[in-house]
Parts: C-alpha cells; sequence; structure tokens
C-alpha cells in the first residue's frame, strides 16, 4: 500500500506544533499501526531526520501505553483494539491518514505524539486502592465467597488500561469513564465497601483538580474504549457519589 | 572451585528453613526505619509489591519506571495465571508437591531452599491479592476457581480470564498507590537506571535519566533493589515489552554483580508465527490454553504440503489425518507438557516438513473438542436433550469464549481469522529467561546492599520455568521475602545517616554516564539502532535458540563481537541529550545487549549438557529428549565481569539435592 501519512510534530510542551506530511510506500495489509510507523521513523532516521516520538511498549493491547489520535478517533477506525493493536488492513492503498496526540487539558503533549498522563495517576494517589497491608496474615482467601456475577463484573470494570481514550474522545475532556472503572471495581466487592464513601468523593475531588471535564452522557468514551469499559460504571459512580455525598459527615 | 560465591542458605531441614530465618533475623526498629532509604528500579509485580510493602513498612522509598506510569510495566501482559499450593480443589495439592513440581520443571538446576520458601509463601499471595480487591475468576459457589498449566498434574493456578497479570500488577500498583499518597514512596516515572552507584564496596545509589528532559541524575539509598525483569529482547523478537531491557541488571553486573545461567531462555510454543521482516515483537496465546485446545499437524506430508499451498483446510482433515503429537510422545501429560519439550516438540515435526503455514513454522492449536465437549455438558445443564449440533457448538463456543475471550479476539485481530471456526496457528517463541543476577538466599547479589528481584534474579526456576510461576515468584519476592531479608541487611545500616550524592563515586558515575550518551549523539555513523539489534537477534535465534551445537555457538561469538564493534563505529543516533529522545534510550539498551549476548553465547557454549530450555544438539537421548550431566553440571554458572567482554570468569554455585532425587525428567 501507498499512504500519505500528516503527522502532528512538536519539539516540546511549550512549542506550537504542526502537522507535517510524509509518503509511505510499501506497506503490507499485515503491519500494525505502529510497525507502520517503526518503518516510517527507520526511512526518517536514513535521511539523517527527526523521527517521530510516539509512546508504545507491551504491543498486545494491554499495558496502555500507546496511545494517537487516528482520523479523528483514539486508537483509529478499528473497534476494541488499542494503536498497537489496530492493523494496516484497516486501510486502503492510496488513504491520506491522520496522526495526532491524545488532545485535553489534563494531558499536556510532551513531544509529538507523546502526552502526559501523569493525572491519572495522580487521581489513583487520592484513592484507587483498599488500604491493606501485606502480612501474610491477612485472611484466607475463600473466607468470603463472592457472587460469581458481582466478581466477574469487577473484573470488568477492572480491565481498564488507563491509555485515556476516553479522555481524547469526550468532547468535555471528562475522565469519568476512567475513574468510575476503579470506584466500580471496589464498590462491587465486599473488601473495598469500608472506604467505598472515602475513596469516590476523594477521587472525584482529584479528578476536578486535574482539569478534566464533566460527564453529560453522549456515550463516545464507551464506543472508543479499546477495552470496552460500560457506561454503566459512570452511572454507579454517580450513585456512590452521590450517597456518599449525602451521608458524609 | 572458588569460595567466592555464599549462597547463605539456613541450616535446618527444608521445611524449617524459612520459617527459622523469619524467627532470627534481625530488624530494624520502626524510628529507625524512617531514616533509612530504599532504591527500587523497576515497577512490575516484583518491584511494585517490594516498594508497597517497604513502605508499609516505614522505609523511604524511591521507585523507578521508565513507562509513563508504574502500571504499564511487563508483568501487565502476563496472561494464563498464578500457582499456589492452596489445594482449594482437593487434588492432592501440597507445598511439597509444588515445590518438587517447580524443581523438576526447572530440570534439577534450581536451588532446593528458595523453591521450597517459594511454594511456603505461595498461598500467602493469593490472600493478600483478594484482601487488595484483585477479583480472580470465581465459580458459582462464590469460591476461587482454578485451572492447570503445563508441567503439573493438579489445578492450582488461580487467573482472571486471560488477564492475570494485569489484576495481580493492578493489585500492586494499588498497594505503591496507598504509600505515594502517603509520601512514603517517592515515585520516577519516565526515568531509566543507567548506572549503579558504589561506595566502600556497597550499593548506594543509582544514575538516572529523566526521560522527559534528558537530565542524569543521582540518587542515593541504603539499598538497592534491581526488580527490572528478564533480557529476552537480546533476541529482538521476543514476547517481551519493546522497552524490555537488561541494561539495570548489566549496569551492576559491570560493577561486580555475577550474572547467572545466561544460556537459560524459556521458549514459549503457543506464540503466534511470525509475518515479515517489519515485525516488531511477537505475541504470546496464553499456556491455559493448552488446557482445552489440542496440538497437531497433519499426519501426512502430502496434507501438510496441501495446506501451505492454500489447497486444503484444516478443517478438512479427518481425525485419523491428524498427528496429535504432544498426546502421541507424552501420553502422561498430553497437550500439558512442560514448555520446553513442547517447543521442541513443534519444532521436531516442522523441521520434518509438516509445517502449516507458508513458512512452515506454524502448527495447529484446536479448540473444536473442547468446544463440543462444554456444549454438550452446557445442553446438559439446560436439559436441551435434543440439541443439534450447531446448537451444541454454539454453546460450546460461548463457554469457550467466558474462558479464552480476550486471547481469542486478540488472535483473531492480528492474524484475521477466527479461531472459534479454524485451528489457531502456533509457533515457539523467546518468553522469558530464567537466568540473571545470581542472587544468595537472601535475594542480595555479590555486590553488598544490591538485590534483585522476580525474573531479574536467577534463582527459582533452574533452566525451564513452569507456567503461572513468573507471577508467583515476583510476587514472593516483593511482598513476603525482601521486606524481610533486606531488614537483615539494613539492621547493620542504622548509623549511617543520609547518603550524599556528592561523593566522588557518584561523580565518576555520572561522568561515566554522559561520556556514553555524547559517545552515541556525536558517533557521526549511517545506521540506525534497530539495524543492529536486529542483526543480533538473528544470530542469536539462529545460533542461541531453541537447539545448539559447538560450532554454531563459536561462530555466534565471533558474529557478535563483530556486530558490537560495528555499532559502536556506525550507529547514528538523532537529537541531543537533554531531550526526549527514544532513539537515545535505544542506543544505551542495545549497547549493554550486544555485551549480555556474548555472555550468553559463552555460558550455552561451556554448558554442554542439555537442560530444560537450554538444549544442546550433542547431548541428547535416543529419542530426542534433552540430556542433563548431573556428574559435571550440577551448578549455577555464575559470571563475573573482568572488563573485557571475551573473557568473563566462571564460579560455580554447586547445587545440592536433599530432598529430591535426581532423575531424567520424564513426562510420558
Amino acid at each position: 500500500m501507498k499512504l500519505t501519512l500528516k503527522i502532528w510534530r512538536q519539539k516540546d510542551r511549550n512549542d506550537k506544533g504542526k502537522i507535517e506530511t510524509y509518503p509511505i510506500d510499501n506497506v503490507s495489509e499485515h503491519m500494525s499501526f505502529l510497525e507502520m510507523m517503526d518503518v516510517l521513523n527507520e526511512q526518517l532516521i536514513s535521511e539523517g531526520k527527526e523521527p517521530v516520538a510516539f509512546d508504545h511498549d507491551c504491543r498486545e493491547g494491554i499495558c496502555g501505553m500507546c496511545s494517537m489520535f487516528i482520523n479523528g478517533e483514539a486508537h483509529g477506525p478499528d473497534r476494541g483494539v488499542t494503536t498497537c493493536q489496530l492493523h494496516m488492513r484497516k486501510f486502503n492503498d492510496g488513504d491520506t491518514i491522520y496522526v495526532e496526540p491524545f488532545r485535553a487539558k489534563g494531558f499536556p503533549v510532551i513531544k509529538d505524539l507523546v502526552v502526559d498522563r501523569t493525572a491519572f495517576d495522580r487521581i489513583q494517589h487520592a484513592g484507587g486502592f483498599i488500604s491493606v497491608n501485606t502480612s501474610g496474615n491477612t485472611q484466607d482467601a475463600n473466607a468470603i465467597p463472592i457472587p460469581k456475577n458481582d466478581a466477574d463484573k469487577a473484573f470488568d470494570a477492572a480491565t481498564c488500561i488507563g491509555c485515556g481514550a476516553c479522555v481524547a474522545t469526550c468532547k468535555n475532556a471528562s475522565a469519568m469513564l476512567f475513574v468510575s472503572a476503579k470506584v466500580s471495581q471496589f464498590a462491587l466487592l465486599p473488601q473495598g465497601k469500608v472506604e467505598a464513601q472515602q475513596r469516590v468523593l476523594n477521587m472525584v475531588e482529584q479528578m476536578d483538580k486535574e482539569g478534566f471535564g464533566n460527564c453529560t452522557n453522549t456515550g463516545a468514551c464507551e464506543i472508543e474504549c479499546p477495552k470496552g469499559i460500560s457506561l454503566e460504571n459512570i452511572a454507579r459512580m454517580n450513585r456512590e457519589f452521590l450517597k456518599a455525598a449525602v451521608t458524609a459527615e | 572451585m572458588s569460595n567466592v560465591l555464599d549462597s547463605k542458605i539456613p541450616e535446618g531441614p527444608l521445611k524449617d528453613k524459612w520459617t527459622d530465618y523469619k524467627s532470627h533475623v534481625d530488624l530494624v526498629n520502626p524510628a529507625n526505619k524512617r531514616s533509612i532509604d530504599v532504591i527500587i528500579v523497576g515497577t512490575g509485580l516484583a518491584g511494585g509489591s517490594a516498594a508497597a510493602s517497604l513502605a508499609e513498612m516505614g522505609y523511604n522509598v524511591k521507585a523507578f519506571c521508565f513507562q509513563d506510569s508504574p502500571r504499564r510495566a511487563h508483568s501487565i501482559a502476563a496472561q494464563g495465571g498464578i500457582n499456589a499450593a492452596k489445594n482449594y480443589q482437593n487434588d492432592g495439592d501440597s507445598v511439597f508437591r509444588l515445590f518438587y513440581d517447580t524443581i523438576k520443571g526447572g530440570d534439577y538446576r534450581a536451588r532446593e531452599a528458595n523453591v521450597h520458601r517459594l511454594a511456603e509463601v505461595s498461598a500467602n499471595i493469593i490472600d493478600q491479592c483478594v484482601a487488595q480487591g484483585v477479583p480472580f475468576a470465581r465459580d458459582y459457589g462464590g469460591l476461587l476457581d482454578n485451572r492447570s498449566f503445563g508441567g503439573t498434574q493438579v489445578q492450582r493456578t488461580f487467573y482472571a480470564k486471560g488477564q492475570t497479570g494485569q489484576q495481580l500488577l493492578l493489585g500492586a500498583y494499588s498497594a505503591m498507590n496507598r504509600q505515594i499518597g502517603l509520601g512514603k514512596i517517592k515515585m520516577y516515572n519516565r526515568h531509566e537506571m543507567l548506572e549503579l552507584v558504589v561506595v566502600n564496596g556497597k550499593a548506594r545509589g543509582i544514575i538516572a535519566r529523566n526521560l522527559v528532559t534528558g537530565e542524569l541524575e543521582r540518587h542515593s539509598g541504603h539499598a538497592v533493589v534491581l526488580a527490572t525483569g528478564g533480557y529476552g529482547n537480546v533476541f529482538f523478537l521476543s514476547t517481551n515489552a519493546m522497552g524490555s531491557n537488561t541494561s539495570a541488571a548489566w549496569r551492576a553486573h559491570k560493577k561486580g554483580a555475577f550474572f547467572a545461567n545466561p544460556c537459560y531462555t524459556q521458549i514459549h510454543p503457543t506464540c503466534i508465527p511470525r509475518s515479515g521482516d517489519y515485525q516488531s515483537k511477537l505475541t504470546l496465546m496464553s499456556e491455559s490454553l493448552r488446557n482445552d485446545g489440542r496440538i497437531w499437524v497433519p499426519k501426512n506430508m502430502e496434507d501438510a504440503i496441501a495446506i501451505r499451498e492454500g489447497r486444503l483446510k484444516p478443517t478438512d482433515l479427518k481425525e485419523d489425518d491428524r498427528d496429535y503429537y504432544l498426546e502421541r510422545r507424552y501420553p502422561a501429560f498430553g497437550n500439558l507438557v512442560p514448555r520446553d519439550v513442547a517447543s521442541r516438540a513443534a519444532k521436531e515435526r516442522c523441521d520434518a516438513g509438516y509445517g502449516v503455514n507458508k513458512t512452515g513454522e506454524a502448527v495447529y492449536l484446536d479448540f473444536d473438542a473442547a468446544i463440543m465437549r462444554y456444549g454438550q455438558e452446557k445442553a446438559n445443564l439446560l436439559h436441551e436433550t435434543n440439541a443439534s449440533e450447531t446448537r451444541i457448538r454454539e454453546l460450546g463456543e460461548a463457554v469457550v469464549e467466558s474462558k479464552y475471550g480476550n486471547l481469542f479476539q486478540m488472535y483473531e485481530k492480528i492474524v484475521d481469522d477466527n479461531p472459534y471456526k479454524t485451528p489457531m496457528m502456533i509457533y515457539p517463541a523467546v518468553h522469558y529467561t530464567m537466568g540473571g543476577l545470581w542472587v544468595d538466599y537472601n535475594l542480595m547479589t555479590t555486590v553488598e546492599g544490591c538485590f534483585s528481584a522476580g525474573e531479574a534474579n536467577f534463582s527459582d526456576h533452574g533452566a525451564n520455568r513452569l507456567g503461572a510461576s513468573a507471577l508467583m515468584q515476583g510476587l514472593a519476592d516483593g511482598y513476603f521475602v525482601l521486606p524481610y531479608t533486606i531488614g537483615g541487611y539494613l539492621a547493620a545500616d542504622i548509623r549511617t545517616g543520609k547518603i550524599s550524592t556528592d561523593l566522588p563515586e557518584f561523580v565518576e558515575a555520572e561522568n561515566d554516564v554522559r561520556r556514553r550518551l555524547e559517545h552515541f549523539i556525536h558517533n557521526k555513523g549511517t545506521k540506525s539502532v534497530d539495524h543492529f539489534h536486529k542483526a543480533l537477534g538473528k544470530i542469536m535465534w539462529d545460533n542461541v535458540g531453541m537447539a545448539r551445537n559447538e560450532a554454531g555457538l563459536k561462530e555466534a561469538i565471533v558474529e557478535i563481537r563483530r556486530i558490537r564493534e560495528e555499532f559502536h563505529r556506525d550507529v547514528f543516533v538523532p537529537g541531543t541529550i537533554n531531550e526526549f529522545n527514544p532513539e537515545l534510550e535505544k542506543a544505551t539498551r542495545v549497547e549493554d545487549f550486544l555485551e549480555l549476548g556474548e555472555l550468553f553465547a559463552i555460558d550455552a557454549l561451556h554448558r554442554t549438557e542439555s537442560c530444560g530450555g537450554h538444549f544442546r544438539e550433542e547431548s541428547q537421548t535416543e529419542d530426542g529428549e534433552a540430556m542433563r550431566d548431573d556428574v559435571n553440571f550440577t551448578y549455577a554458572a555464575a559470571w563475573q565481569w573482568t572488563g573485557n567482554p571475551q573473557e568473563p570468569v566462571l564460579h560455580k554455585e554447586h547445587l545440592e539435592f536433599k530432598e529430591i532425587e535426581l532423575k531424567q525428567r520424564s513426562y510420558k
């Protein structure tokens, strides 16, 4: 395949940045999108030019490191995949492809397609845990049976990879899907109940501080989420938040 | 041989060693812990759990990862599960049996005392993770579910669909987050350790590069823990993450930490076959799939050729025309033989000409029987006595989806083929490295105060790791071993006080790093870093891969030296030091891989026996199984850096087996 790439180049956080055009030839349909970017970078290096910086690591859709806004969609046109699992067979010979970073106030650009997502970490520091020390003396794992349905739902919420596609997709740059996934995981499990109220209040407070917007029920995040995290989680977080806010001392 | 190596295994009966150790190890009181700093490099299962636990105990922890968040460490990609001797399934499991399986699975090349301790703490890991809210799979009674992994005959593997590593790592990450919020862990994201700082023979800090600004930073601590994973990326193509590297371990090696058994590499049997030259990594399909998938190739050569040429589909082949070669060769363990055995068997069939994809390097992993079996069970459950084959298949596919859904989806996205309808194609790929920094019973390397945990050390898996044991070892080291052993070391360090980063050793180490970086930036070469990494990977795979022989290894050593020389002369690294520069990051990693690769080949050449993942063609039984040489090789090979990569010095830790009789491993 022959493609025209229009890629966002930005030297550092303070640079204004702009779209550059790169033609690329001999793209195989079996390549992943990132492998296509590798080929482009090899080409740029051989011309003595600066390669395009992008985040990536596991390349199997689980670490959450890769991002990229491809033709106006987080992780590109395929569904249920991250950019590293997007394959070139989803594109056609002669296509022009726009590649931009995930854009949000909470995600400042570091370089080219690389953004700073540490705001997500800070939200987790505020409450994304159960307060239990390592001891070797916690009770036996089977001491509390957990209904399979609850365990499965908690698991589904816990599969969030923290990539930030929800934020990049949302017109309000809201992080509600991300935050609600962690709130839901623990709210559904008996172990997480003890601190549930404080957790949701703290995490939401930090989320607001980081400059993420509010949810207006568009639902685009759920569609673009590579892991299919459900909007139900946002509804559950809102219930948890309301409950906590009403009863907080 | 030398007495340099002291494994510090406690006296007493094997089953009491750890308990007695814990009762007598020196402690650090809470007030003193507050004035002790511990540096932890790597935030996967071992590093993350160690950071959280040590911070909970009161130490000041500084944790480092090169990714943008500790949650992205490559433990996240572990799929299948974690072993623990809980015996919830009442199938005869016990601490001894897990210990025995691990020693046997490692082909009798691991240290008994460490492995027994691992089996002892395994049950606590599950309790700890459940308490943290890790959502393991459960049955309808609400209790934890288990499955089987290779090399065992019990069901002791706990899992969370195909994302067990993710859930366990997010558990450790959440425990870290609590301590970061409390200020007990200072987290350094996007930082890479480039040098270990040794002061008066003790590890006292690191030089790290801030990968966003490019700045070099000095960090001091009373102990340094390296939990930086394995070195599988020396092969360029592996199931490791793109950033996984050996640099932290290698830098420690060059400062005096011995490197043990580098040639012990795990080639995982079930990975998606490679498709082209542009390929950047290989994708694993979890071993858990071998619970339900049957592995086969065509029985007749004509069928294999017809399949390769696209004239025949696998589903066209009758049962009698298929060769379920693992079930045929190993009736006792069938498709669940250990990884090294399964990988070699696949290579044997493909080398013989029965491979099923265009390159001839693929075998089938078939779920049809499982789909029909589960479908029938489900139909019985629903009282659908007259269910049609289509209906049974539909029900069966739903059951298989609930067990392995994400893996099937991943396969379909990469290969563009539906594994519910046609068998998956798989082939072995580099996955895990059993070798690593030599550590004693305390997990301390031969550099005092420098500890190593998880895949980065060599201690628990011998020459082959069993499935679902990496997660167990990482968390055992971090949650339950290091918190004790590091205290025993630090108890003697309570009067030291804050360690200054102005010491000449820090200045010198930083200057060394700067010189290395400047060399790359100012080198006016013509080829990219990846060019050299690929060249190294090819020679490693061809000559130091699944089967090794003397001539090939000697050739590899010469070739690696040549590539290394050319790399330093002709590599081109764009950009500058003081900026976000991924090519520069790659350059320092490949620089270290090029030295490690040579040691790897030297180790493989010296060990003329076959054992576990190390297969020397000169040492095999009549039916092609690995043949050990216990008289000459019952030791761990610990290599010392001498300043010249061509002349490492070998030290041997003789392995004593008191509880287990050494036998030829058999899964027949």
